[in-house]
């Protein structure tokens, strides 16, 4: 089977088994788990094709490049680590899948189970068999993303739905860091290829960057594998269902971490920063964890501290720095899988079976499930490290990697040996209270349920996985031997040292170091019999060490104080100070980008002063200042005065060679003071009062005044610069050169706007048609307020009489001003005009029917249903874009043509004239539409607006 | 020449400053009115100032940048006259909603009523 089908399939398979499980019904519990099962075998198959090669020392690539252009390949490959890792997911899932059949009940949703734990085995897979680190960073989150929903699965439950999101907050943020680390280790390099990564050790470690990297990379590894002091979210996941838990922290999700400290262990480790950071994290780890097991009362909360110690030691086995420690770290990794995912699984039985998991309540089982107590007894028995079991072996190899590490000169290394013999001692203690605890003593009667054996089924994967923990523990060189070798292997390489699997190594240190903590920790358990039985929650003299506290404390900071806090100092309630700071910053932003150069006046020669300009300009500013002047009690003066200075700018289009501008603008402006004129009666009255002001009202408004001073000086500065110096040779003479020869239109703007750029005008038309909708939306439900509502005082009477004569005039000039819309429409491409003025000529002709016969008028005798002329126009203009791709062109490419009419001359007929068709009949439309909108106000019979809610309910009100 | 047409942008721009920090919204409109013209004669005085200089192609032949206007920063504004015009109708708009809804036409919605 070729490399690429098998490897692509164990990552797809779970994927599509998810997909499928998710659309199964919630009852189907037997064929989800039939389904979830078939996959996980598959999947097992799958990696178990790939092993046969990698067994023969090759290492099945395959892939798939999906951004080459990038240098982003998707990449898959198994060398014998990740073949080991895969193995596990696959096959330890296999095991959950058919315990968790039995486990969950009826009532749960089981869709939502099997996806979920399926996507999670996919992402584990895409995890350890990626061969980019980019990728493995992405599955990386992706494992994150559902232990975060599987851990939350019983959504209803406040500690699922609390530990969930601490899982998620934790393992993510160390995600990032890793990604970070990950891309600084791709820029060393030179590549995210894993191979290429594993081949440039020295390089990695001789660079400047070496220790950033480290110590992002291995955020990201401890952070996921509980290590101290972000161990805290692992005894808060158990609140997940407990197949989770023992998928989860057994095999995958929390091996991650390890996965990612072997598999860079060749090219990172070997340095003291290495050795430093791992070996005080992995340490601390190992004791604290083992320790605060001990006084576990809930047999669950005991299992994940020793998970969480177990992880210490394989992290501490990783920082010494040493291949045989590597030897003992992977396989250490192995064991501790097997027996804590039986562990698990039994205590699910325990829970299952009694209703409870509380060390203080359970007592006697052996009476009344004898089977389960012989099964949990051998795997703890493994867990303490007892001889002829598998944790036994690798606790020798851990023993004696210390003693040999204890030779170092550093005070960490030499208090090894003790260390080791230390946890070995809790290991023994906090096993023994599990087995004593729940299945020792006189039997107990208060149980929530009766206990009882059970299912065989339910029980098949303990007893797997306990037969795994004995036969590797009596026969490891014939059992594990050849795997071991394989992943040992595919780390260490040529570095391989030899290494003895053996039960019995004769009696030396280790052995002695094994049979004091033995014997220590059962006296330690006789010791701690009366504490224990006191029931007394809470660690002794780790009582403040509440790293739960502290994250909540934490997150309580960062998203409610800091949070309120920063709002309060940084943000402002009201628009005006947003605007003023905001011109303030664009100002300070422009000083900052000319202070390094100064800001001189060009040394291109000015041109003479034209009386005429000077004469027009100084009208233009008075109606400016004017209007911003008047503009809060004289809003029709305002209006009017606006207008003045549009116009002044609209001359000064004309002056210097821009007519469609001109012609634009004009219209625009036409447009423009009607529209306000009709908003201005919805406004509140407001009459001049000559009051005193308040002297900060006053003190305000000069600062606003030097503020907008000094913007309109720096405007002025910063346009007299541009406008004295040559202007760069920019795309001008591209368009200028091809407009005709291309474009075919001798108006070069109007060729820019619906040839070269017309993508651009389409988006744009897009956007006015857009507005359009949004005030017609937002007109619908218009309340005016309640003065608002009545007739205008300047209305009453007949006001209607004043307009007579000009009336007659407007509505005769209706088709007048039509033709002219069509002239300017057709001549658009080689004269001024176009598509945007006719349509505002077009809409002007209308609005002049609405002064002249009142809306009312306007409305009984012409309809001119603007959103049929919107949807027209953007199809037309669309279309006509599409037409280029049904011949084969890039979209929007023209063809032009010239007709000719006889007498009236030629008619340019490029494709661009349908185009500018489509602007024509948009901008008529919306234009049409925000003036129908806002004109049929005043007729409609208003409903006033309910009175404004008091302003505490405002948000951001008066707070 | 050159002069007074950056002291008028200045001025319009400087009116229109002012007038955005106002607290009135029907204010604001006007501002950003004032302002918007501004902004479009200073992108536009970025292609000089051709005065006389034809900006339709003469004859049917490729133009020569020497001697015709600049029509980079024409088309720029053009686009910018549309789209400014639309949001002012937006604002208009907006502003007798809020007119309505608030009862009161100050940009935030409150402070001293009608």
């Amino acid at each position: 089977m070729p490399d690429a089908l098998y490897l692509s399939a164990a990552i797809g398979l779970p994927y599509l088994g998810a997909f499928i499980a998710a659309l199964l019904p919630s009852n189907a519990r037997n064929l989800e788990a039939w389904l979830a099962g078939g996959v996980a075998l598959l999947a097992l198959f799958m990696v178990w094709f790939g092993y046969a090669e990698v067994a023969q020392g090759g290492v099945p690539r395959a892939e798939f490049p999906w951004a080459s252009d990038l240098g982003l390949t998707f990449v898959l490959r198994m060398d014998g680590l990740a073949s080991v890792f895969a193995t596990m997911v696959a096959g330890i899932g296999f095991l959950v899948v058919l315990y968790a059949r039995y486990y969950m009940s009826p009532e749960d949703p089981i869709p939502r189970f099997f996806a979920f734990l399926l996507a999670f085995m996919g992402s584990m897979m895409g995890l350890v068999l990626s061969g980019n680190l980019i990728q493995m960073v992405f599955f990386w989150e992706l494992t994150s993303l559902f232990s975060f929903l599987l851990i939350g699965y019983w959504q209803h439950l406040a500690a699922a739905r609390d530990g969930a999101r601490m899982a998620l907050t934790v393992t993510a943020a160390g995600g990032l860091a890793l990604f970070a680390g990950v891309l600084l280790l791709g820029h060393i390099v030179g590549s995210y290829d894993i191979d290429q990564v594993l081949a440039a050790g020295d390089i990695i470690r001789d660079h400047p960057l070496y220790l950033p990297t480290l110590v992002l990379i291995l955020l990201g590894a401890l952070t996921k594998s509980a290590q101290f002091p972000f161990h805290f979210w692992l005894p808060q996941a158990m609140a997940a269902p407990t197949p989770v838990s023992a998928y989860l922290h057994s095999a995958t999700l929390v091996k991650a971490g390890i996965f990612l400290m072997t598999r860079l262990w060749p090219v990172m480790a070997g340095t003291d920063a290495w050795f430093w950071i791992l070996g005080t994290c992995g340490m601390l780890t190992l004791l604290i964890g083992a320790y605060v097991a001990i006084f576990q009362h809930d047999l669950k909360g005991l299992l994940a501290y020793s998970t969480i110690s177990h992880l210490g030691l394989i992290t501490l086995l990783l920082s010494l720095n040493s291949p045989l420690a590597m030897v003992a770290a992977i396989f250490h990794t192995m064991n501790h899988a097997t027996f804590k995912a039986s562990l698990f699984m039994a205590t699910g039985i325990i829970d299952h079976e009694t209703g409870t998991r509380d060390i203080r309540r359970l007592s006697g089982l052996n009476t009344s499930m004898p089977f389960t107590a012989r099964l949990a007894m051998v795997a703890a028995a493994a867990m303490a490290g007892v001889p002829l079991l598998n944790g036994f072996i690798s606790k020798e190899m851990f023993f004696t990697e210390a003693l040999t590490a204890a030779n170092a000169p550093t005070l960490l290394h030499s208090i090894l040996p003790l260390v080791a013999t230390v946890a070995g001692m809790f290991a023994v203690t906090y096993s023994l209270r599990f087995i004593h605890g729940a299945f020792f003593g006189p039997e107990a009667t208060d149980l929530p349920k009766k206990p009882h054996e059970p299912p065989q089924w339910m029980r098949l994967p303990v007893e797997v996985l306990v037969f795994g923990c004995m036969i590797v523990g009596i026969l490891p060189a014939a059992t594990i031997g050849p795997f071991l070798d394989v992943a040992v292997r595919s780390v260490l390489g040529d570095a391989t040292p030899a290494y003895s699997l053996a039960v019995w190594h004769g009696f030396n240190l280790p052995l002695a170091m094994s049979l004091v903590a033995l014997a220590g920790g059962v006296a330690l358990y006789v010791l701690l019999q009366r504490h224990l039985n006191a029931g007394v929650d809470g660690t002794p003299l780790l009582q403040g060490l509440d790293g739960r506290r502290i994250f909540d404390q934490t997150m309580v900071f960062l998203s409610w104080r800091l949070a309120r806090t920063l709002e309060r100092l940084l943000g402002t309630s009201g628009l005006q100070m947003q605007l003023r700071l905001m011109v303030c910053i664009a100002f300070l932003a422009a000083v900052l980008a000319l202070w390094p150069y100064g800001l001189r006046p060009g040394d291109v020669a000015m041109t003479g002063v034209d009386p005429v300009v000077l004469l027009m300009w100084l009208v233009g500013a008075g109606c400016a200042i004017g209007a911003a002047y008047q503009a809060k009690y004289h809003r029709l003066a305002a209006t009017i005065l606006l207008g003045g200075a549009g116009l002044v700018t609209c001359l000064t289009f004309i002056w210097f060679s821009a007519p469609d501008l001109a012609l634009t603008q004009l219209l625009v402006e036409v447009v423009t003071a009607v529209l306000l004129l009709l908003g201005l009666r919805w406004l509140p009255k407001r009459i001049e009062n000559a009051g005193a002001t308040t002297v900060p009202a006053r003190l305000r408004r000069y600062r606003d005044l030097g503020i907008a001073v000094m913007s309109g000086l720096g405007l002025a500065a910063l346009s007299y610069a541009t406008m004295t110096r040559v202007s760069p040779e920019g795309i001008s003479r591209h368009f200028l050169e091809r407009a005709y020869t291309e474009g075919g239109g001798t108006n070069v703007v109007n060729v820019i706007l619906v040839d070269f750029r017309g993508f651009d005008t389409l988006g744009e038309i897009t956007v006015v048609g857009i507005v359009a909708l949004t005030v017609f939306a937002l007109l619908r439900r218009f309340r005016p307020s309640k003065e608002s509502i009545g007739v205008p005082e300047q209305q009453h009477g007949n006001a209607q009489a004043w307009l007579r004569i000009p009336a007659v005039t407007m509505r005769l000039l209706f088709p007048v001003i039509g033709l002219v819309a069509v002239f300017l429409l057709l001549r658009g491409h080689d004269l001024p005009g176009g598509g945007f003025a006719a349509g505002l000529m077009m809409s002007i002709a209308i609005l002049l029917q609405y002064m002249a016969g009142g809306t009312r008028w306007v409305e009984d005798h012409i309809r001119v249903h603007p959103l049929r002329w919107m949807g027209v126009g953007l199809l037309l203009a669309a279309g006509t874009g599409l037409g280029a791709v049904v011949a084969g062109r890039p979209f929007l490419t023209s063809y032009f043509a010239y007709a000719d009419l006889g007498w009236l001359g030629k008619l340019p007929m490029a494709s661009a004239l349908l185009f500018d068709l489509g602007v024509f009949a948009l901008v008529f439309g919306a234009t049409v539409l925000i003036l129908i909108a806002i004109a049929h106000q005043s007729v409609r019979s208003q409903r006033a607006a309910p009175p404004p809610p008091p302003s505490s309910l405002i948000p951001g009100g008066y707070d | 020449m050159e002069l007074i047409l950056a002291l008028s942008i200045g001025v319009l721009g400087g009116s229109g400053v002012w007038l955005l920090m106002r607290p009135r919204t029907f204010q604001l409109i006007i501002g950003l009115s004032l302002l918007s013209y501004a902004v479009n004669l200073f992108i536009f005085s970025m292609g000089r100032f051709p005065v006389g200089k034809p900006p339709v192609l003469e004859s049917a032949t490729a133009g020569d940048p020497a001697v015709y206007a600049d029509p980079l920063p024409q088309a720029l504004v053009l686009t910018a006259i549309v789209i400014s015009f639309a949001t002012t109708a937006l604002f208009l708009v907006v502003m007798m909603a809020a007119r309505g809804l608030t009862g009161s036409d100050h940009v935030d919605g409150k402070g001293r009523g009608s």
